[in-house]
């Protein structure tokens, strides 16, 4: 992974210092609230319900064990001893104090990390593919060209102050597990005799008006990667609206533009800034890549599991959710969940539990963790042989739930528990839903699908593009639940259906209930959640929840 | 010398009346991308009528709109000795077009920003550098503090009026907030190029 070297380490550290220097001047009221917010909203800060809350910045997903140590320390010294894993592969301390916050910064500045740019009207954190390196699928490794964009997009002069946030993900396999279409700017990598070129989609993204992004630029050479987005970022800075926030991001620019007119203008742009100083050429993309070079792998044979463990059912479930295949011969991939009903909320996970990850991956996995957008966690690089160990210690930590993939793997934003902008709670819908699945063949029989919850029409918990999707809204000042059906991710990306009108937070267990009744009564054979619902439509489903 | 001027990292004695239209207010609002630009209100200021009645300071050196420079051009070169243009934030760079004579015959060229969070402004300058190629003093106004100054400078902007009771001189160290930048600039290679 990216090694910081000591120019990387002197920018957090000044930026440490400009924040103490913005906090001070804050409290000693020498900036206005309205002047200290976006300025902290651009180190992570917001002031929550009840604390601060501070997003700490973890580039594409990709965690060293230290790091993910000393995020364990910050949980214990400054928080109240866990963290939760965001959909855009960061993590959130959900308890800091106001004053406290320069010391967490100082202290994730010297494990080479930082909050810089995790909130707030600018280029937020890269995301990409979790599995990147070494996945079976894969056409172009991502997390070099995730640390080129990282570097760059880092203190942009020209995009420090955009109009809304702005979301960049990155995608270089045949399945597309970093939702290019629902990003402000999604690239698709590829690969033609040697040379490695994007497609460019634009505009896409979820919140108040789920979009898909459209395609604005095919086969872009990867040197001109950074000025074409300088182009479209450009572009969208000067005429993205600035008037109201629900319409500021570049999707509603687009949108009313139309992407022909849209990219005419990126394209005049680009005819004076192709040849900005940003242009990269291969020796940096040779430079970065040697920061992601591959591990040490053996020479193995692959193991089969389901004779070398016969009697260990518990241990093939696992194996067959929460693992899958790696790249290299007798290697796999292991996923973390931190879902289940040991977990407090999605996507949490408790300091003690950090460090044994961490200690797991030093042990097993070349000391290295990624998280996911389905706020879990990875261990990329596991000998096959190493399983039924790594499993067995899971169980001790309580992180071996062996759900990965299926219903109750839930996407889920804090909610009305913890943030100021929720219309409702959304962790105690997940565990209400959660408790409905005691019984775990029925879990596996139900099979591969997603279910995404958000607190609020911003979205942050994905709900237009979950099979099943569950948003909080506002009725005359209570909590109420709208339920979408259909929505999917990926390379056939789609928004849900709402399937008619919510629901109380009591009604949720038996809404879902009726819904899944209803596709294991139709499915053909083996037909997952999604294909059903895409031969069959809404309508019996429709008809079976409302008939109660 | 009470001065909110920064020029090269000093405070410099601001020999520039900035002329400033007074705006009756029209709620105009406009779709996203359409040729008109925003404020960051939404309005569309100020009216052809605004800078028509617009106040003409008795002054040697001035800084004028560009919209009041393109209407009374004649009568406002008779009358100061030095002229410098600025924009708002929400205007096109093409009005420069519009000039009667090159743009770097004047001294000073200003961007002008109502609102704190208004960050059009780094783009109009990077445009106003690199399109319109202006090399003099590039400055920028309004709502301006310690904490874009950073930017601003990587932007092309050389001068820094400093919104009022606000310190101008510790505002001078945001100049300075970092000592390395991972992205190029017009005037800077970007870091690798250095690595």
């Amino acid at each position: 992974m990216y090694k910081y070297d000591h120019i990387d380490n002197q920018i957090v550290n000044e930026r440490v210092n400009q924040y103490q220097d913005q906090l001070n001047r804050f409290l000693k009221k020498d900036l206005t609230e309205e002047e200290f917010r976006p300025l902290r909203l651009q180190n992570g800060l917001y002031i929550q319900r009840h604390a601060p809350m501070l997003r700490v910045a973890i580039p594409y997903g990709l965690l060293s064990s230290s790091q993910l140590r000393t995020l364990a320390d910050i949980a214990d010294q400054y928080d109240r001893g866990y963290g939760h894993f965001s959909t855009r592969q960061n993590i959130q301390f959900n308890w800091p104090k106001l004053e406290d916050t320069p010391h967490i910064l100082r202290k994730l500045a010297e494990s080479e990390m930082h909050a810089i740019q995790t909130s707030g009207n600018c280029i937020r954190n890269i995301t990409t593919d979790p599995y990147a390196g070494v996945t079976p699928d894969e056409i172009i490794d991502t997390r070099y060209v995730a640390e080129i964009i990282r570097q760059w997009s880092t203190f942009h002069p020209e995009f420090a102050l955009l109009p809304r946030k702005f979301k960049i993900s990155i995608s270089g396999s045949k399945q597309d597990r970093a939702l290019i279409k629902t990003h402000d700017i999604g690239l698709e990598l590829i690969q033609d005799n040697a040379q490695i070129f994007a497609n460019i989609y634009v505009g896409g993204g979820l919140g108040r008006t789920p979009i898909i992004g459209q395609l604005i630029k095919e086969k872009l050479p990867i040197e001109d990667l950074l000025t074409y987005c300088e182009s479209i970022i450009r572009v969208y800075n000067l005429y993205g609206r600035r008037d109201n926030m629900y319409k500021a991001r570049i999707k509603i620019l687009v949108k009313s533009l139309g992407v022909e007119e849209f990219r005419k203008q990126v394209e005049e742009d680009w005819e004076y800034g192709a040849n900005s100083p940003n242009k990269i050429d291969q020796s940096e993309i040779n430079r970065i890549k040697k920061f992601f070079t591959e591990p040490d792998y053996k020479a193995l044979s692959a193991i089969d599991f389901k004779n070398t463990y016969k009697s260990e059912l518990h241990f093939l479930k696992w194996i067959d959710r929460n693992t899958r295949p790696h790249k290299i011969q007798g290697y796999r991939s292991v996923t973390i969940s931190l879902k289940g009903k040991k977990q407090q909320a999605p996507g949490d996970i408790l300091s003690e539990q950090m460090r044994d990850v961490a200690d797991l991956a030093d042990k097993y996995s070349f000391s290295e963790i990624r998280s996911t957008h389905e706020q879990n966690l990875v261990l990329a690089d596991v000998e096959e042989s190493h399983l039924f160990e790594i499993y067995n210690q899971l169980i001790k930590t309580n992180l071996a739930e062996a759900n990965i993939g299926l219903i109750t793997d839930m996407i889920c934003c804090p909610g009305g528990d913890f943030c100021s902008l929720a219309n409702a709670k959304s962790i105690p819908i997940a565990k209400s839903i959660e408790q409905l699945f005691d019984d775990y063949d029925y879990l596996y029989e139900l099979g591969s699908m997603t279910l995404n919850i958000s607190g609020c029409m911003n979205a942050c918990g994905h709900h237009h593009v979950g099979n099943i999707g569950i948003l909080g809204v506002d009725k005359d000042g209570s909590e109420w639940y709208q339920v979408t059906l259909g929505g999917q991710q990926g390379v056939d990306a789609s928004l849900g259906k709402v399937i008619g009108p919510s629901f109380s937070a009591e009604e949720i267990p038996n809404v879902i209930d009726l819904v899944l009744k209803t596709y294991i009564e139709v499915r053909l054979d083996e037909e997952l959640f999604i294909d059903c619902f895409n031969r069959i439509g809404i309508e019996p489903f429709k008809e079976r929840v409302y008939q109660h | 010398m009470k001065t909110q001027l920064i020029i090269n990292n000093e405070l410099i004695n601001n020999e520039w009346a900035l002329v400033v239209p007074e705006i009756s207010i029209e709620n105009v609002k406009k779709q996203a991308g359409k040729v008109v630009q925003f404020k960051t209100t939404g309005e569309e200021i100020p009216s052809h009528e605004d800078i028509e009645k617009t106040i003409l300071p008795e002054a040697s050196k001035v800084l004028l709109p560009l919209k009041l420079y393109l209407l009374k051009k004649v009568e406002l070169k008779k009358k100061y000795s030095e002229i410098g243009l600025w924009i708002y934030s929400h205007e096109e760079i093409n009005l420069f077009k519009q000039l009667d004579k090159d743009i770097n015959d004047f001294p000073v060229v200003g961007v002008m920003i109502e609102k704190f969070a208004d960050g059009r402004i780094f783009s109009l300058g990077n445009l106003i550098r690199r399109k319109l190629k202006y090399k003099n003093d590039m400055r920028a106004l309004g709502d301006i503090l310690k904490d874009q100054l950073f930017f601003l400078k990587r932007s092309g902007f050389t001068s820094f009026l400093i919104k009022e009771g606000r310190d101008p001189i510790d505002a001078i160290k945001g100049l300075n907030d970092f000592t390395y930048s991972y992205q190029g600039t017009l005037n800077e290679p970007p870091l690798w190029k250095k690595r």
